[in-house]
């Protein structure tokens, strides 16, 4: 049964840098990562000591406020540094890898035949639990809740994302796998969204409800589904999944390994051959991106796509959610009437001497400047022309801005995530910034409900 | 190159400095700022705030320049109807001269420098004081002041009424985008109250009107409004070709149409202004001219009511005299103080329109209800909105009744008890 979506309002954002379709194995990194940001409001209680050998999938941490809740090690080796912030915090665990690699091995779980709670169970300790997220907040399940439904958005509209019908070619056995076994955990469905047109190799999976959607960015972010398909209403929960993790999930059942490899796009203007390479989660970001090369001095590495990602270094590592990383001029510089001339050269929403409306296709260069000033809301009406959604925008983040819980509330927060608000973000003329303030309303929200 | 360097060691002295939101507002305006992104979207789309306003600064140039030449024109026209001659007004002819710019430009750019070097001066010195950045609200507002003011303004009062409009009516609020009233329209209801003997009349229309009173060379020149709300619509020499390409007295912008049409085109275009509260205002303003030339074909109103003059004329005609058009387009898009929400926008527009045009038919003494109106709807706005984003929060609670909200583990065992229990 399939249904179609099309989505209207949004802003395709096209940029230079997209990865070639060929896929190399990228070195392999000697230090491998895992940075405690990637989890957001997860309290970590360490496990092991530093010095300690783990094998790979054994696990590191735990959640203090979930204890089944396990993180695990992606390669076996010793747990050389623990990187302590501000009181005390755990920032990073740092894991120099073995030259031959042990594993936990667990009995392959039949996921046709397992019930819910053994793959909970097997999910749970392996370590593969965090890739489940929930919605309301946006944050790692909860495991002790039993969704509504579980959302999966095959379609990519991110700007360079990688492109899962490539990167995800020949694993349709794992994505079934972990498709059926997480059917189990809801009585309700499990939402699969395709793009429109294509061929996608979810097109087939059993045991979902496949959507067909079409239209420009944000149309392939999983908030967007969710809204248009069943929206989430107070009380509800719903579980998220990034397509590219349900291929760690299905191996883990199939086989009983936690493996966390990866085929990560290494995009954006600032790399010489933007492509493709298999790599594993936490592994440094130099082993590939020296490999493909940089053509300018001064870029910016970003975990992830340019609108949600986060920033890092060369000498930083994969995140755990993502199969991307983009690469792209940094904009410290000042440009002369930067304000006032015509712009030929950059994205706008406007027709305000800015003529990006006349060509759609066209392929930008754009770097991190901010391209203005950080002011107060004053223009109304832009962001409801990119927000698919049937939520006020504006309205929302000022509810967050001025912590009215009610307001928050009523307007529809438990429906968003952060990401959903990137691309009102990139269009704000006043420069504010609209997934700091959703995460922080977020978090008021969980805090104060729960 | 050199300059670019020495501007930003000079930003990097100065930074966390009293004086560094003076020195980055004129830094920013020669160069759009080094600042990258921090959270959330790595890029940026490229506009902000400046470019906003100063493409609605591109759409008032042409209206200021042909209000400089009006001024000019407006004054000898009324020098000829003191000696018994009346002007027809020619574009090439007596219009586009050397003499009408000239004296125009004497009197209108006055007004500009004045609105702009006070107006900033208030907000460089709140930006000083609280330490943020100096905002660009003031760019459209100090070029909207001098355009909605009658011409021989004292200079005086319109700095006095600057200072009030961007203290009270801006800068207590918080500044930029923080203010319910629009500051331009504050500036020009100061100005009427305080002054109202400046702000209508048959004498502050025209340049020199006022000072040349009671003697031998008296001049005058009265807006068609005052015409009409004073029953002499008859004595009027206006075509209707006048009043849309703007040959007729009136504040220093608001008169000619055909250039306020083209701004607001330019600005819907540009997807600057809203085009759905130009549209609704104009249908507002249209809905109330003809209810009004219903009652008088209806026979209510007989030509001895002092109504009578405005009532009857043409329902259109509304759009094309007095503020009508300058104010749907410059100051009710203004997104600050109107409607936020696009539904809204609907409502507020419409009652600008609407309310602009009871107004003038109903008020004699001054009978320019486009400021007032738009005054009110900047009141009524967040009220429109609220009602609006109720429609949104009540579809959310109707849907929520049927959620589907299934017990925690642990949870169904609880409530399993607690039936037994009852």
């Amino acid at each position: 049964m399939s249904k179609d979506i099309r989505i209207k309002k949004g802003l395709n954002i096209n940029l230079i840098g997209d990865a070639e379709k060929t896929t190399s194995k990228a070195v392999l990194s000697n230090v491998y990562a895992i940075n405690l940001q990637d989890f957001h409001g997860i309290t970590p209680k360490l496990i092991v000591k530093q010095g300690a050998e783990v094998k790979a999938g054994e696990p590191l941490f735990f959640n203090k406020n979930v204890e089944d809740m396990l993180f695990v090690s992606p390669v076996s080796g010793e747990l050389i540094e623990v990187v302590r912030g501000a009181r005390r915090r755990i920032l990073t665990l740092k894991i120099l890898a073995d030259k031959s690699q042990e594993f936990v091995s667990y009995a392959p779980l039949s996921p046709k035949s397992a019930k819910a709670e053994e793959v909970k169970a097997m999910l749970l300790k392996s370590g593969c639990w965090p890739f489940i997220k929930q919605r309301p907040y946006d944050i790692i399940a909860n495991p002790s809740v039993t969704p509504k439904s579980i959302f999966i958005s095959a379609y990519v509209t991110s700007p360079m994302a990688a492109d899962l019908d490539y990167a995800l070619k020949g694993k349709e056995n794992e994505i079934q796998a972990a498709i059926t076994a997480l059917g189990k955990l809801t009585p309700g469905k499990v939402h699969v969204s395709i793009g429109k047109g294509g061929q996608s190799i979810f097109s087939k999976m059993e045991g979902a409800e496949i959507h067909k959607v079409s239209g420009p960015h944000p149309a392939g972010l999983v908030g967007t589904q969710i809204n248009k398909i069943d929206p989430i209403n107070k009380g509800e929960v719903v579980w998220t999944i990034a397509a590219q993790d349900l291929v760690i999930i299905g191996e883990l059942l199939l086989t009983g390994r936690y493996n966390p490899e990866r085929v990560v796009a290494l995009v954006g203007s600032s790399v010489k051959t933007p492509k493709y390479y298999t790599t594993k989660i936490g592994s440094e970001i130099a082993t590939f991106l020296y490999a493909s090369g940089v053509n300018t001095e001064n870029f910016r590495v970003i975990n992830g796509d340019v609108l949600t990602g986060s920033k890092t270094k060369p000498d930083g590592y994969l995140g755990y959610y993502n199969n991307t990383v983009s690469v792209i001029p940094e904009g410290d510089d000042y440009e002369f009437f930067g304000w006032n001339k015509p712009v030929f050269n950059k994205i706008s929403s406007t027709r305000a001497l800015t003529f990006s409306w006349l060509q759609p296709n066209k392929k930008y260069d754009l770097d991190t400047n901010t391209n203005g000033e950080h002011r107060a809301f004053v223009v109304t009406g832009l962001y409801e022309e990119v927000f698919p959604m049937d939520i006020y925008p504006l309205q929302l983040l000022k509810a967050c801005m001025v912590k009215d819980l009610d307001e928050m509330e009523q307007l529809g927060l438990y429906e968003v995530a952060p990401e959903d608000f990137s691309l009102t973000e990139f269009i704000c003329i006043s420069k504010q910034p609209h997934q700091q303030i959703i995460r922080e309303g977020l978090d008021l929200l969980y805090k104060e409900i729960g | 190159m050199s300059l670019k360097n020495n501007l930003h060691n000079l930003k990097e002295k100065y930074k966390g400095k009293k004086m560094a939101p003076a020195f980055n507002a004129i830094h920013t305006f020669l160069y759009a700022p080094n600042e990258t992104t921090h959270s959330g979207s790595h890029v940026r789309a490229v506009d902000d705030l400046k470019r906003t306003m100063n493409t609605v600064i591109m759409a008032l140039v042409p209206v200021l320049i042909f209000g400089i030449f009006n001024a000019g024109y407006q004054h000898y026209a009324a020098v000829d109807a003191a000696n018994g001659v009346v002007r027809q007004a020619s574009l090439f002819g007596n219009f586009l001269t050397w003499e009408n710019f000239i004296m125009g430009a004497w009197t209108v750019l006055p007004l500009v420098i004045v609105s702009y070097a006070v107006g900033l001066a208030v907000e460089f010195l709140f930006a000083v004081i609280k330490g943020h950045e100096v905002e660009e609200g003031y760019l459209v507002t100090g070029m909207l002041v001098p355009l909605i003011v009658p011409v021989d303004t004292p200079l005086w009062m319109l700095a006095v009424a600057v200072v009030f409009g961007v203290v009270i009516g801006k800068e207590v609020f918080g500044g930029t985008g923080m203010n319910i009233l629009n500051p331009a329209l504050t500036i020009r209801a100061f100005l009427f109250f305080a002054y109202p003997t400046w702000m209508s009349g048959d004498k502050v229309w025209v340049h020199q009107a006022v000072d040349l009173a009671g003697g031998p060379d008296a001049i005058s020149g009265e807006t068609i409004l005052g015409y009409l709300a004073q029953g002499k619509g008859a004595e009027m020499s206006y075509s209707v070709a006048d009043m849309f390409f703007g040959f007729i007295p009136g504040s220093v912008g608001e008169t000619s149409t055909i250039l306020i049409l083209l701004g607001g085109l330019f600005l819907i275009y540009s997807k600057i202004a809203s085009w759905r509260i130009m549209l609704s205002a104009v249908i507002g303003a249209l809905v109330m001219g003809l209810i009004f030339n219903g009652v008088v074909d209806a026979g209510w109103i007989t030509e001895t009511s002092k109504f009578y003059g405005l009532m009857s004329f043409a329902f259109w005609q509304h759009l094309i005299v007095g503020g009508l058009a300058f104010g749907i387009v410059y100051m009710a898009t203004d997104p600050v103080t109107g409607a936020q929400t696009n539904k809204g926008k609907w409502y507020y527009g419409f009652f600008i329109g609407f309310i602009s045009v009871l107004i003038r038919v109903f008020n004699p003494a001054y009978p320019e209800g486009v400021f007032l109106a738009i005054l009110l709807m900047n009141v009524f706005a967040p009220t429109i909105d609220h009602y609006v984003v109720r429609g949104n929060i009540n579809k959310r609670l109707k849907r929520a009744k049927n959620a589907t909200i299934l017990p925690r583990d642990g949870e169904g065992k609880a409530q399993e008890l607690k039936a037994e229990t009852v």
